[in-house]
C-alpha cells in the first residue's frame, strides 16, 4: 500500500547518482555492522583477548556451554521470554479483536495510546517506577519469585505482539465473520473457525517479536530482578564489569543468531499476503 | 413469506443521524423472485441486512412465515446471504466453504458430503471441489458463494448485487442461472440490484426504492408500463414526460391530441404529467397530415437494433421516438424536417407527481 502512494521518481532519476551517496551508504553499513562482525569474529578467538587475534578456536563456546551460571541465566531467559511473550500475545490478541472487530466507540484512540504506552514511555522511567512498586511489594509480602519479572516483561511485550496482530486483522474483511454468522455459526464458532485461523500468522508473528524483545531486555530486568535472578543479558552485563573474555562474544553470537532467525521468520509471516 | 411491517432504520444519533429506511412495509411471497431496485443509497441493502439480521430495525417488525424474527441473531434465522464481494473463506477449499453452514447446523457427516456434492452439481462446479477459493475465477467464486448459501436449504436466499462484479457476458449467463436455481430449489429469492434491466428480466415482482422508501411494488410489466411516479418511470427504461389536462378519463396534451387513460387513484382532473415510452411513439412520416402531434426532427441516433429520433414538439417539449430497425429500411430522417407523430393507443400513462 505504501508503495502505491509513493510518487514515482521522474525518469532517469536515481538516488544512486546523487553526489556522496556511496560514501554515506558505506559509512552507514560499516558503523552498523562492523562492530557486530568484529564481535562475532572474536568469539572464535583462541586467545583471551577481545582485540588481538590469536587463531581460530571454539573454546569460548565450549566454556560458555559448560558454565553453570550461563546455563542458569539462559534457562531463566528462555523461560521468562516464553511465559511473558505467550501471556502478552493472548492479551494482545484480545486487544486487537476489541479495537478492530467493533464499531468505533468513544475513547478508541485513547485505548490505542494505552496499549502502546510501553513504546512511548522511556524504558528507564518504567524500570524505576516498577522498581519502587515491586520493592514495596517485596518488602510487604516477602515474596521474591520470578513473578515480578514475568509481569514486567509481559507488560512491555504487549504492544510488540499487538502491532502485527492488529495489522493482520485490519487487512481481513469483516464480511467473512458476517458470512460465518449468516451460515449459523455462533460467536465462538465464528472466532474459532474463521477469525482465528485467518489471524494466526499475525499471532505467531506477534509471539515471536515479543519473545525476541523479552529475550534481550536489560534495563527493566536489571531494575526488577531479585538476587540470583540473572537473565542472559544481565549476566553478560555483570561479566563485562569484571573480567572480559570472548565468552561474552560467544553468548552474544548465539543470541544474535536466534534473534536473526526469529526476526526473519517474522518478516516471512507478515509479508505473506491474503 | 416475509413480512416487513412498518420498518424504520436510523443510523447514528443526533446531528449525524441518518435514516436509511422510512416506514417501509412489504410482503414477500413464498417461492417468489423478489427484487429490491433503486439507486445507491436508496436503502435496498439496508433492508436486506435487516432481513438477514445483521442490523436490528429501529422501529417496526420483521416476520418470517408468521414468526417474529425482528430480534433474532443472524445465525438463528433460516436465511442465507450471497454477499456482493462473495466473502468466501480463503482458508477453506470450495467444498469446505459449501459445507460450512451444514457443519454449523450439526448435520451428520455423510449428509453433509452428499449435500455438498449435490450443490456442486447444481452450480456445475464438480471438478473444482478441492480447489482453494483463491485459485478460481470471479464467475466460479460467484457460483461457490451461491452453493454455500443454498446448501443449508434456507427459507429465503438474500442476494446483495451478486452480479455487479462480473463482466457483461458472464452477468447475462448468471441471470439465467439464478432463475434456474430459483425454480429448481423453490427457495424465495430476495435480490438487490441497481440495474433496471436485470430487475425486469429476472423478477417475479419488483419494489422500486428511493430515499429509504418503497415507491412502487409490482410485476415487471406493471412497473415498466404503469409506473406510479415520475421517479419510477425515469429510473426504469427511457421515458418521455409531457404536460396535459386530465378530464373525465382522457388527457389532452398541451402539444395536441386527446388520449383515453386510466388515471391512478388520487389524481384529480386538471393539469397532469404523463409518460409515453419512446417505443410507443411513431414518426408518421414527413408532412403533418392526419397526425395528432407535429414535431421538428432535432437529432437521429442509430444504435444497431434501433433508431431513436429526438424530436421537438410545438410546445417546446422534447419527445423521443424509438423504432426497431427492419432489414432494408430506408435511410435516416433528416434534421430540421417537420414530421407527424403518432402515439400508440393506451400508451399514455398519467403519473402521480
Amino acid at each position: 500500500m505504501a508503495e502505491s502512494r509513493m510518487q514515482k521518481p521522474p525518469k532517469g532519476y536515481s538516488v544512486r547518482t546523487l553526489p556522496g551517496f556511496a560514501i554515506v551508504a558505506i559509512f552507514t553499513l560499516i558503523t552498523l555492522y562492523a562492530p557486530i562482525a568484529i564481535l562475532v569474529m572474536f568469539s572464535f578467538n583462541a586467545g583471551t583477548s577481545m582485540a588481538i587475534w590469536e587463531g581460530f578456536s571454539l573454546r569460548w563456546y565450549q566454556q560458555a556451554v559448560a558454565n553453570e551460571a550461563v546455563q542458569d541465566a539462559a534457562m531463566r531467559s528462555l523461560f521468562l521470554a516464553l511465559v511473558a511473550a505467550s501471556v502478552a500475545t493472548v492479551a494482545a490478541t484480545m486487544a486487537a479483536m476489541a479495537t478492530t472487530r467493533t464499531r468505533h466507540f468513544p475513547g478508541k484512540t485513547m485505548i490505542y495510546a494505552l496499549i502502546n504506552q510501553p513504546l512511548m514511555v522511556p524504558e528507564i522511567v518504567t524500570a524505576v517506577a516498577l522498581l519502587i512498586v515491586f520493592a514495596a511489594i517485596k518488602v510487604w509480602t516477602g515474596h521474591t519469585s520470578m513473578i515480578y519479572l514475568i509481569v514486567a516483561h509481559t507488560a512491555f511485550c504487549v504492544p510488540f505482539a499487538y502491532l502485527p496482530i492488529r495489522a493482520r486483522l485490519e487487512t481481513m474483511d469483516l464480511s467473512l465473520e458476517t458470512a460465518a454468522q449468516d451460515l449459523y455459526a455462533s460467536r465462538w464458532l465464528t472466532f474459532r473457525r474463521v477469525t482465528l485461523p485467518l489471524m494466526w500468522p499475525g499471532i505467531v508473528a506477534g509471539l515471536m517479536l515479543a519473545f525476541v524483545i523479552s529475550l534481550d531486555d536489560v534495563v527493566i530486568t536489571e531494575f526488577v530482578k531479585s538476587a540470583g535472578q540473572e537473565t542472559l543479558p544481565t549476566y553478560m552485563l555483570g561479566q563485562l564489569r569484571r573480567v572480559v573474555t570472548p565468552e561474552v562474544n560467544a553468548i552474544s553470537t548465539v543470541i544474535l543468531l536466534a534473534g536473526a532467525i526469529l526476526v526473519s521468520l517474522f518478516f516471512r509471516l507478515t509479508s505473506k499476503r491474503g | 413469506m416475509i413480512e416487513i411491517d412498518k420498518v424504520t432504520k436510523t443510523f447514528g444519533a443526533g446531528d449525524v443521524a441518518f435514516t436509511a429506511l422510512r416506514d417501509v412495509s412489504v410482503t414477500i411471497r413464498e417461492n417468489e423472485f423478489f427484487t429490491l431496485l433503486g439507486p445507491s443509497g436508496c436503502g435496498k441493502t439496508t433492508l436486506l441486512r435487516l432481513i438477514a439480521g445483521f442490523e436490528p430495525p429501529t422501529i417496526g417488525a420483521i416476520r418470517l412465515s408468521g414468526r417474529d424474527i425482528t430480534r433474532l441473531p443472524p445465525n438463528q434465522r433460516p436465511v442465507n446471504t450471497v454477499f456482493q464481494n462473495y466473502a468466501l473463506f480463503p482458508h477453506m477449499s470450495v467444498a469446505g466453504n459449501i459445507a460450512f453452514g451444514l457443519e454449523m447446523l450439526g448435520k451428520p457427516k455423510d449428509e453433509i458430503a452428499k449435500t455438498v456434492d449435490e450443490m456442486l452439481r447444481l452450480v456445475r462446479m464438480e471438478e473444482l471441489k478441492h480447489r482453494k477459493t483463491s485459485e478460481i475465477s470471479g464467475g466460479q467464486q460467484q457460483r461457490v458463494a451461491l452453493a454455500r448459501a443454498l446448501a443449508p436449504h434456507p427459507e429465503v436466499l438474500l442476494l446483495d448485487e451478486p452480479l455487479s462484479a462480473l463482466d457483461l457476458k458472464l452477468r447475462k449467463e448468471m441471470q439465467i442461472e439464478l432463475k434456474r436455481l430459483q425454480s429448481e430449489t423453490g427457495i424465495t429469492f430476495v435480490f438487490v440490484t441497481h440495474d433496471q434491466e436485470e430487475a425486469l428480466t429476472m423478477s417475479d415482482r419488483i419494489a422500486v426504492m428511493s430515499g429509504g422508501r418503497i415507491l412502487q411494488i409490482g410485476n415487471p410489466r406493471e412497473i415498466y408500463e404503469r409506473p406510479s411516479e415520475r421517479f419510477v418511470a425515469n429510473f426504469i427504461g427511457a421515458s418521455n414526460f409531457l404536460n396535459g389536462q386530465l378530464s373525465a378519463g382522457s388527457v389532452t396534451l398541451e402539444a395536441g391530441g386527446t388520449f383515453t387513460v386510466e388515471p391512478p387513484q388520487g389524481v384529480a382532473d386538471g393539469k397532469v404529467s404523463v409518460l409515453i415510452r419512446p417505443e410507443h411513439v411513431t414518426v408518421a412520416g414527413t408532412g403533418t397530415d392526419g397526425a395528432a402531434l407535429t414535431a421538428t426532427v432535432e437529432n437521429v441516433v442509430y444504435s444497431g437494433e434501433a433508431t431513436v429520433a429526438h424530436l421537438k414538439l410545438k410546445t417546446g417539449e422534447a419527445i423521443k421516438a424509438r423504432a426497431s430497425n427492419l432489414p432494408g429500411a430506408s435511410g435516416l430522417l433528416e434534421t430540421g424536417v417537420q414530421v407527424g407523430v403518432s402515439v400508440a393507443p393506451g400508451a399514455v400513462t398519467v403519473l402521480v407527481d
